[in-house]
């Protein structure tokens, strides 16, 4: 993996200077609800991260946590009762927050591409793999069933399945196989952008292994920037450059991976990563976060994680913390948090631990 | 895979055909062994067409388990590794009875398994329970918390009275971490989170205060912090209650983080076992050694080989020659394709089946 290009991750309230854009994709301040009989469900909120053309990006959290809801609204993919409430998604210099749905046909699958949340197991019963696969070929190519089969032959080969397993019906595939076809699937129109959502969930750890060797092969065959979803933090910090950790529906931690887990700063950060057990090091039960998440139809005032948290003090429970830059490209949005440059942690009147890594 | 010789008593047992509960109630454990087990196969017969069973030459088996003789200490978390299909549930399902093995013994408490007769398996059944791999399926949508955790009373009839039935599972659902239980008792399954749902199955296998239970996957579809809370209830339990764990899980990480030993499974065979911190850190066959190797760490810096392996796990109809591991093996040499390797003492209690291990 290459190391990690020290590119800003913007806070959401930076200024505009948008459209020079460097980034291929740039998320600012991207807010989604979902609409349900009891109120808005605050699904994504003030998000915001950068990704640079051939990085890859982690995107990291537990269960309800807002990541597939972040991916569907870039793509704008929400089902019926979602919508974007506010936010731009700069990619390659274009806003698609504010894109028409005929604009967005345009940019799917052949820009921007994703490998959905359990779609390996999802995949029709009774039709061929290979024209599950050809589907989207023949749709936004406009090729006819025959030449688009000729393309998901070929692709089959970069992604490591037999040319002979095309007419395969799902069930002949084992899990590896058919998330490899699924990858096919998202590369067919060369997108510049993949998004993979929790791609190696379901699967054995060495097949795990194998699926992430396909990813970052592909990625630098093919100079794809790459978004990976996962609630497993050890993946993320194993394969990407950068990483971003959400918490009920916002960012609060975000940076390159080793600032992630070499100098994690939010509280919320730290006890995540605890909970993932490390073989390499001296072995110990892994601790747990008490609680459960708020509700996201009537989020707390102050921060999110103030309830679980070990490190509050009585501001944490009114005030909303901002994106604060600790250091360049390493941010945390948490009241302790103070940019590391003035060296004084101003930290309110309780005393607070300290916050300068684990 | 270490397996004491059986003793004189054991034998006659055998000779005998049949284990009545009488002999189940007066076994003790000896020298720690809670199960010992030898030799285990289960093989599923494949279901074949009509036609295809006329003209087949021989009967094809799925051999799910094949061969595989281990211990199971009194008190201890034993962590069964391995990938989809290598026969982790087939093994614990055997341990229990709720397969029949096709051949070898399991002796409990030196008394096999095999030949309980019906009253000694009810017996028995007590003593011995299991958390099945899927939460969701394995528990009744319609019955409520106090109706699921008291059925395993119910079904055995243990309870003198109504009181002493509510009693226990009161008492099974407090320690299973659901506290109090008065809060819980009269929900249904779908009013509860998944983890709380997993400690309801937790409370259902420990109402009758077994001696061992064999967890199938107990935290695979949980979130990581509830997935740590079970972790701890079962090395609680263990610590607590006596009660010996077989912990049945795909994540070898997790298996490290709470298991007393590991056996590591490869297409029904155990491939290596021994102290769970003795084969992580000193991983002796080419297959725990890639396994180990490819677990996802939380560190971005410590970049270490990935020792990736080709392909998928074989068919276990049609297991390869030889040593069942040497077609995707990165250490195979010519004789890995005759010789099906004999168990190699590495220290203690430390075996691998590998014949390029040079003892
Ligand atoms: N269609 C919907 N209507 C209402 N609420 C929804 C809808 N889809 C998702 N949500 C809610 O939005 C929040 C974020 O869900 P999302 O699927 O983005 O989480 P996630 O981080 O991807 O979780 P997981 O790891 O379980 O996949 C959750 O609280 C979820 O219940
Ligand atoms: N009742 C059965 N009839 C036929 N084959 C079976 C039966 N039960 C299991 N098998 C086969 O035996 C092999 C071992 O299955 P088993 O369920 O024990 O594996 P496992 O290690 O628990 O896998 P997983 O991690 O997927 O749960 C598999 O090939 C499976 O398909
Ligand atoms: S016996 Fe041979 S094939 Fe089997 S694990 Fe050892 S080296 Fe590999
Ligand atoms: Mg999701
Ligand atoms: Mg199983």
């Amino acid at each position: 993996m290459s190391a990690a290009k020290a590119k800003a991750i913007a806070p959401a309230k930076k200024p505009a200077e948008r459209i020079a854009h460097k980034g291929i994709l740039e998320v600012r301040g991207l807010t989604t609800y979902f609409k349900l009989g009891v109120g808005d469900v605050k699904a994504v909120q003030n998000v915001s991260f950068d990704l640079e053309p051939g990085e890859s990006l982690g995107l990291a959290g537990e269960s309800g946590c807002g990541k597939t809801t972040a991916a569907l609204s870039i793509l704008k993919l929400l089902p019926e009762n979602g919508r974007i409430v506010s936010g731009d998604v700069l990619f390659d210099g274009r806003n698609l927050a504010k894109r028409t749905e005929f604009g967005m046909s345009k940019i799917r699958w052949k820009e921007i591409s994703i490998i959905f949340q359990g779609a390996m197991n999802a995949l029709n019963p009774v039709k061929e793999t290979g024209k599950q696969i050809a589907e989207p070929i023949q749709l936004h190519e406009g090729l006819s069933e025959g030449k688009a089969m000729v393309r998901v032959r070929e692709l089959y080969d970069l992604v490591g399945i037999s040319q002979k397993r095309v007419m395969d019906f799902p069930h002949q595939l084992s899990g590896g196989m058919r998330q490899r076809a699924m990858i096919a699937m998202a590369l067919a129109c060369n997108p510049k952008l993949v998004i993979g959502d929790e791609p190696t969930t379901a699967l054995d750890v060495m097949v795990q292994a194998q699926i992430l060797e396909l990813i970052e092969r592909l990625r630098k065959e093919l100079d794809l920037s790459f978004i990976l979803i996962s609630h497993d933090l050890s993946v993320m910090a194993e394969t990407c450059d950068k990483g971003v950790i959400m918490y009920a529906g916002e960012v609060v931690e975000s940076g390159t991976t080793a600032d992630i887990f070499n100098s994690a700063t939010h509280p919320y950060t730290r006890q995540l990563i605890k909970a993932f057990p490390n073989i390499h090091e001296k072995r110990e039960m892994v601790s747990s976060i008490r609680g459960d998440p708020p509700n996201l139809v009537s989020p707390p005032a102050g921060c999110g994680f103030c309830p679980r948290c070990d490190e509050k003090v009585a501001r944490c429970e009114t005030e909303h913390p901002e994106m604060v830059e600790v250091q360049a490209g390493h941010f945390v949005r948490c009241v302790h948090a103070k940019s590391q440059r003035s060296d004084a942690l101003v930290r309110g009147d309780e005393a607070a631990p300290d916050l300068k890594g684990v | 895979m270490a397996t004491a010789e059986s003793t004189p008593a054991k034998a006659d047992l055998y000779e005998k055909g049949t284990v009545h509960a009488d002999d189940l109630s007066s076994a003790t454990v000896k020298d720690g062994v809670l199960f010992d087990v030898k030799d285990l196969e289960v093989y599923f017969p494949i279901q074949q067409g009509f036609f295809k069973a006329m003209v087949a030459t021989e009967k094809k088996f799925v051999k799910a388990v094949d061969r595989v003789s281990f211990q199971i200490m009194q008190g201890e978390i034993l962590a069964l590794v391995g990938e989809s299909g290598c026969g982790k549930t087939t093994t614990g399902r055997t341990l229990l009875r709720l397969e029949d093995p096709t051949g070898g013994h399991i002796l409990y408490k030196g008394l096999p398994v095999e030949k309980f007769a019906a009253k000694t398996l009810r017996a028995y059944r007590k003593k011995a329970q299991i958390i099945f791999q899927d939460p969701y399926n394995s528990i009744n949508p319609k019955q409520t918390i106090f109706d699921i955790v008291a059925e395993p009373l119910e079904v055995n009839n243990v309870c003198s009275s109504e009181r002493e039935k509510e009693e226990r599972v009161i008492k099974a659902i407090n320690e299973a971490g659901l506290r109090p239980a008065t809060e819980y008792l009269y929900r249904y399954p779908h009013e509860l989170s998944g983890g709380q749902r997993q400690r309801v199955c937790i409370a259902g296998a420990t109402v009758l205060e077994p001696d061992v239970i064999v967890a199938d996957e107990p935290v695979a579809s949980l979130d990581v912090s509830i997935r740590n809370d079970i972790l701890k209830l079962m090395v609680e339990e263990k610590e607590k209650l006596g009660v010996t764990y077989i912990f049945i899980t795909h994540d070898l990480s997790l298996a490290w983080v709470i298991s007393d030993r590991i056996a590591v499974m490869y297409l029904g065979r155990i491939v290596e076992i021994g102290e769970t911190e003795e084969v992580v850190a000193n991983p002796q066959h080419p297959y725990t050694k890639a396994l180990i190797s490819v677990i996802p760490v939380p560190d971005p810096l410590a970049k270490r080989e990935h020792v990736i392996l080709k392909g998928e796990t074989p068919n276990p109809v049609d297991i390869p020659s030889g040593c069942r591991f040497h077609p995707r093996c990165p250490e195979a040499i010519e004789a890995c394709k005759e010789i099906d390797p004999p168990d190699v003492r590495i220290t203690g209690d430390h075996y691998a089946a590998c014949i390029r291990i040079d003892r």
